[in-house]
């Protein structure tokens, strides 16, 4: 809400300057978001007549005026605007003056001596049309200073208003508040009752009285609605951002602006019959005064006559009935409706007007009959006319129940003693009736407070009044207990150093993403898909990190980046129950950065793979699977504790050419809480036997997995063995087509004894049995 | 017999001469050897009268031992040298970099979260965590946010197509947490967010911390107390000023807005502060007992304080990152600047 700070001056001025003022407000609550003068310094411009424009002898575009400045003689001043002449009213910068970018010297303008400048909207920096010069109006004070008299020496302040303080969005409410917080008298207008001149009404019916529990409405005959808008008025509102109009339409946005009670002017001859207050009916629509046909909802509640709607209720007007310059009848309105009539409507609709803005956040019912009563008089005295009785459809207000605050739970919450006291001048000061009751304060809000309705809200404001900034801050006293530390849990934290400490780079991509980019990962993809996106690439959910890591991986490879190394520890989104925290890699690019000395080798299936190995241990195991995003030769599905919990492998070389690749990226995603649990270490004997070591070579079929050899050997391994480890995989020269060998290192040791020769044939003469019977491997001749 | 001496003078030029120790070796085998001229005459004393062969003998053991001597030194001389020699060649260029793998590092945001989680760690504040798809129920109404609030206005909300939406804030974790444990309880809950919203100093996702801390005895000095020391310490200035002024949340009364005194101007007024001087930082207060009801928690026994902080907002202060809209875009060039 902005407005004018010497329009709140004029109804409370307290002792501060005013940045002190904003800082004050700002540490009540009601925070200042902007002081802004009303007008760019200048000084000495005068408000001026010009007595006759001659054109200058020696040029054909300036002409010489005589201007009157007040003082005793006219001056000459030499004026290059095409609109001088004489009986014009000017502002005229006298000399010595400073205007934004100008400074004011007597000068000799083609031998014609000027004293001063008369001036444009624009030289003045205030807004307006800029040809020509300002025109002033006929009753403008020749001699009086400018700015004096347009009251520019003035602070436009803006106030970003919290939802809860709708009391504040109206002159008089902030003025009120002024006064609780810095004890300055609050000067209120005075508002008197114009009795009827006329019997004209016109017949109210409320047929919602829920949502309509007052309405006021009165007609005014015989204005002139084209009579001016007063300049204080016009001042005011446009400082609080709202242009003047018509007279009778400035009025009502005056009292809503003063009293934030907002209001509606129909022109009476455009209504049809009665008025009925009541929910729209299923199909009704309204041409709104913004020119936008709105289809009524059944919960929205609507200003009806005989033909229909003519206004959405505390939204705005219709189109049809609103006053024109020609209107000389008029019927005003006055309501309270419930913020829960009101609210979302206006949002639902594409709206936010200053009334649906209030009504939606609780007008004061208590005020309503003085808003009307504010308006007739302005009316009259502007626009003149014959004002009817006001007729009152009145049903069950809202009632403000009174609420106990207990001395000890504010000092509670608090945290400190305040005194009780003080604590009930600032709720008087606030409008609050309140009553000491041994250790409690019963306290009634005023009507127009519609946020204290519990304990705890009488709590905040009397901290509020106090001073936030008074309360002390202290360190909390709690019972010192550790917090739990599972040593088995491998924490994300420590997962994140680990994969860093491996040479990848964390980066966090949006949740939502292209879905093209998840269809073309995998065609069975259903990403959730986003009511309201703000743009298509960002529409739908990602179910996978793959998307967001490739995009990564496409943006830096745009950037000369040619080596990238990137993981995302994040969660993809099957629905709501369903959000699962996955890890996500990608490896493009040499497996090592360039360097001196070392061969350079792109990145491979095998070192990701041992990237995890490093991460997870041998925890971790790869099985042959098919991912649509994958290239079937390099994709492993990767297995833990018995389930399947993620995928490595290579982009399938449709998707490299798709996502326009140089070269292939390498791929990860795992569910990394499957893999989160850990063993607590354990301590086993430390054998001082010497290590036998055997090196096997099976022939077999070149399909069979290594894996699966290995399985087969550590499940017949007896228990001297200690580990059993590929060092070899060959193929070619002296095998089979259809072969390759694989060579095994198996390790024994006893912890009791030196093994025997025997027992170490024995042992490696099982594995030898078991590779023959499970993977049909013979030793190597 | 040959004297001694004259032998001994030839030994000691043939060890001077040679060049390396496989010559001086066979130098050693020349003399000393089965059959070098020294052993060969110590053979030779067993024809001698018994009478010279003991001063014969001592003179050649004499000899022998001048040899060996000087053999010694010979060996020593030439080790030296081969191992200098091997030092040399082996010596290195230090100031090539060293090899292997580069070092990673993490996301700026994920570096303040984890800094954020570290300092309320160390006073007993457990990490908690919620689903970013909610219901309407926990990101609003359990939050004291009914339907057509005005407060709904303040979140940009993003649906799902299913009616439900993606977390405005991480409050919705609180109502989680205390329903399923009951006070005392002391947590922050770090996560991503969203709103619909998408410009200059907007992403339409984004970073919280929430903080609950639920007790018999909590109060707003102490909530003053804990998000003062937290600032200070997040940005390691003691004497950082700070100040609480009153706002609104739903689901807190009495509610407060923090402020801390410009990190970048030190208060002087800046672009970033808006030339006040100070910097809002977080949104705090009391736990409405609106909330406490709809968690089953007695609000007249318990009192609690809750906030939520934007970590963007703090990784821009603490590293000087002036565009938000760099965190999302992954550039590596930037990323590595947290390195």
């Amino acid at each position: 809400m902005q407005f004018s700070e010497a329009w709140l001056r004029n109804l409370v001025n307290p002792a501060l300057d005013t940045p002190q003022l904003a800082h004050a407000l700002t540490m009540a609550g009601l925070e200042v978001e902007a002081l802004a003068p009303a007008a760019p310094p200048f000084n000495a411009v005068v408000v001026a007549e010009i007595l006759s424009a001659e054109k200058h002898p020696d040029a054909d575009r300036l002409r010489v005026c005589q201007v009157d400045v007040g003082e005793v003689a006219p001056v000459t001043i030499v004026c290059g605007a095409p609109n001088a002449a004489a009986g014009l009213k000017v502002p005229c910068a006298r000399p010595g003056a400073t205007l934004p970018g100008i400074e004011i010297k007597v000068a000799r303008v083609r031998g014609v001596e000027s004293f001063g400048m008369l001036c444009s909207t624009r030289e003045l920096g205030l807004e307006g049309a800029a040809d020509g010069l300002m025109v002033l109006p006929a009753d403008a004070p020749v001699g009086e200073d400018f700015r004096a008299w347009l009251n520019l020496d003035d602070t436009l302040i803006t106030l970003k208003l919290t939802p809860n303080r709708a009391d504040c969005l109206s002159l008089q409410g902030v003025a009120r508040e002024v006064g609780a917080i810095t004890g300055a008298e609050v000067r209120l207008p005075q508002i008197q009752e114009t009795p009827a001149r006329i019997h004209d009404t016109v017949p109210l019916h409320v047929s919602a009285a829920d949502a309509c529990p007052l309405y006021l409405g009165r007609v005014v005959r015989g204005i002139d609605a084209q009579a001016p808008t007063p300049r204080w008025m016009a001042e005011r509102l446009e400082r609080s951002g709202i242009r003047p109009l018509l007279a009778p339409v400035d009025i009502t946005n005056y009292v809503l602006l003063e009293l934030g009670q907002p209001m509606h002017a129909f022109a009476l001859s455009r209504l049809n019959g009665g008025i009925e207050v009541r929910l729209a009916r299923a199909g009704e629509t309204l041409e709104l005064l913004n020119g936008q046909t709105a289809e009524l909802a059944p919960d929205m509640l609507v200003i009806a006559d005989a033909g229909g709607p003519v206004a959405l209720a505390g939204i705005m007007g219709g189109q049809p009935s609103s006053v024109e310059r020609a209107t000389v009848d008029v019927f005003l309105e006055a309501a309270f409706f419930a913020p829960a009539a009101i609210a979302g409507r206006a949002r639902r609709l594409g709206l936010s007007t200053d009334s649906s803005h209030r009504f939606e956040r609780g007008v004061d019912y208590g005020a309503t009959r003085q808003a009307m009563e504010r308006a007739t008089q302005l009316l009259l005295d502007i626009c003149g006319g014959q004002p009817g009785p006001v007729t009152e459809a009145a049903a069950a207000l809202p009632q403000r129940e009174s609420i106990v605050l207990r001395l000890a739970r504010l000092k509670r919450v608090a945290g400190i003693e305040l005194d009780a006291d003080q604590v009930m001048r600032g709720f008087g000061a606030l409008g609050m009736q309140v009553e000491r009751q041994g250790d409690s304060l019963v306290v009634t809000p005023p009507s127009f407070r519609f946020d204290l309705a519990i304990e705890e809200d009488l709590i905040e404001e009397a901290l509020r009044l106090f001073g936030y900034d008074n309360i002390p801050a202290q360190p909390p006293a709690a019972p010192s207990r550790m917090l739990p530390q599972d040593e088995t849990m491998l924490a994300d934290d420590v997962l994140r150093q680990m994969l860093v400490g491996l040479d990848y780079q964390e980066v966090i991509t949006y949740s939502f993403v292209d879905p093209a980019w998840e269809t073309a990962l995998n065609a069975d993809a259903r990403p959730l898909p986003l009511a309201n996106p703000i743009a298509s690439q960002l529409s739908a959910m990602r179910t996978t990190l793959w998307g967001g890591l490739i995009e990564t991986l496409r943006h830096n490879l745009n950037r000369q980046q040619e080596r990238v190394r990137i993981f995302e520890l994040g969660r993809v989104y099957a629905s709501q129950v369903e959000q699962p925290m996955k890890l996500g890699g990608l490896a493009y690019g040499d497996v090592q950065p360039e360097q001196w000395g070392a061969t350079a080798r792109r990145v491979d299936f095998f070192d990701l793979k041992g990237d995890l190995e490093r991460l997870f241990g041998h925890a971790l195991d790869s099985r042959r699977g098919a991912h649509p995003a994958l290239h079937p030769g390099q994709c492993a599905e990767l297995w833990a504790g018995g389930r399947a919990i993620g995928w490595i492998g290579a982009l399938h070389p449709r998707l490299v050419q798709a996502f326009d690749l140089p070269a292939v990226p390498m791929l990860f995603e795992l569910d990394s809480q499957a893999l989160a649990r850990r063993a607590l270490p354990r301590h086993a004997a430390l054998s001082r036997f010497p290590l036998v070591r055997r090196d096997l070579a099976f022939v077999l079929d070149i399909h069979t997995p290594a894996g699966e050899l290995l399985t087969a050997l550590r499940e017949a391994a007896s228990s001297q063995v200690r580990s059993i480890e590929v060092f070899d995989d060959y193929r070619g020269k002296g095998m089979g087509e259809t072969q390759k060998s694989l060579a095994i290192r198996v390790v024994m040791q006893d912890t009791e004894r030196t093994l025997t020769d025997r027992e170490a044939e024995d042992a490696v003469q099982k594995l030898i049995d078991a590779a023959l019977r499970q993977c049909n491997a013979s030793l190597r001749a | 017999m040959r004297n001694p001496n004259e032998i001994v003078a030839d030994a000691l030029a043939a060890i001077q001469a040679s060049p390396g120790l496989p010559a001086l070796e066979q130098v050693k085998a020349d003399y000393l050897g089965k059959s070098g001229q020294l052993t060969e005459l110590l053979k030779s004393l067993g024809a001698m009268p018994a009478d010279e062969r003991k001063t014969a003998g001592a003179r050649i053991n004499e000899a022998k031992q001048a040899v060996e001597v000087a053999l010694k030194t010979r060996r020593d001389a030439l080790q030296q040298a081969e191992l200098d020699r091997q030092l040399a060649a082996e010596t290195l260029d230090v100031s090539l970099p060293g090899r292997g793998l580069a070092h990673g590092g993490l996301h700026p945001v994920s570096r303040t979260l984890t800094r954020i989680q570290t300092l309320f760690r160390s006073i007993g504040f457990e990490v908690a965590t919620g689903p970013e798809i909610e219901t309407d129920f926990y990101n609003f109404t359990a939050l004291n946010i009914p339907e057509d609030h005005p407060a709904r206005a303040m979140h940009d909300t993003f649906y799902l197509q299913s009616g439900e939406l993606l977390r405005t804030h991480t409050s919705p974790v609180q109502v989680r947490y205390m329903q399923s444990h009951r006070p005392p309880l002391r947590i922050i809950a770090p996560g991503r967010v969203y709103r619909c919203d998408s410009d200059v100093t907007h992403t339409p996702m984004f970073h919280q911390v929430e903080g609950l801390w639920v007790d018999e005895s909590v109060s707003f000095a102490d909530l003053k107390g804990v998000l003062a020391d937290f600032m200070r310490n997040f940005f390691e200035r003691d004497d950082l000023p700070v100040r609480f002024r009153p706002s609104f949340f739903p689901f807190t009364e009495p509610s407060a807005e923090m402020d801390i005194g410009c990190v970048i101007c030190g208060g002087a007024g800046c672009r970033v502060c808006s030339h006040t001087g100070w910097l809002e930082v977080l949104g705090c207060g009391m736990v409405h007992p609106n909330v406490f009801r709809h968690v089953d928690i007695d609000a007249e026994r318990f009192v609690g304080f809750a906030f939520g902080l934007g970590v963007e907002r703090l990784a821009m202060l603490r590293y000087g990152v002036d565009d938000l809209r760099l965190f999302f875009e992954n550039d590596l060039r930037f990323l590595k600047q947290f390195n």
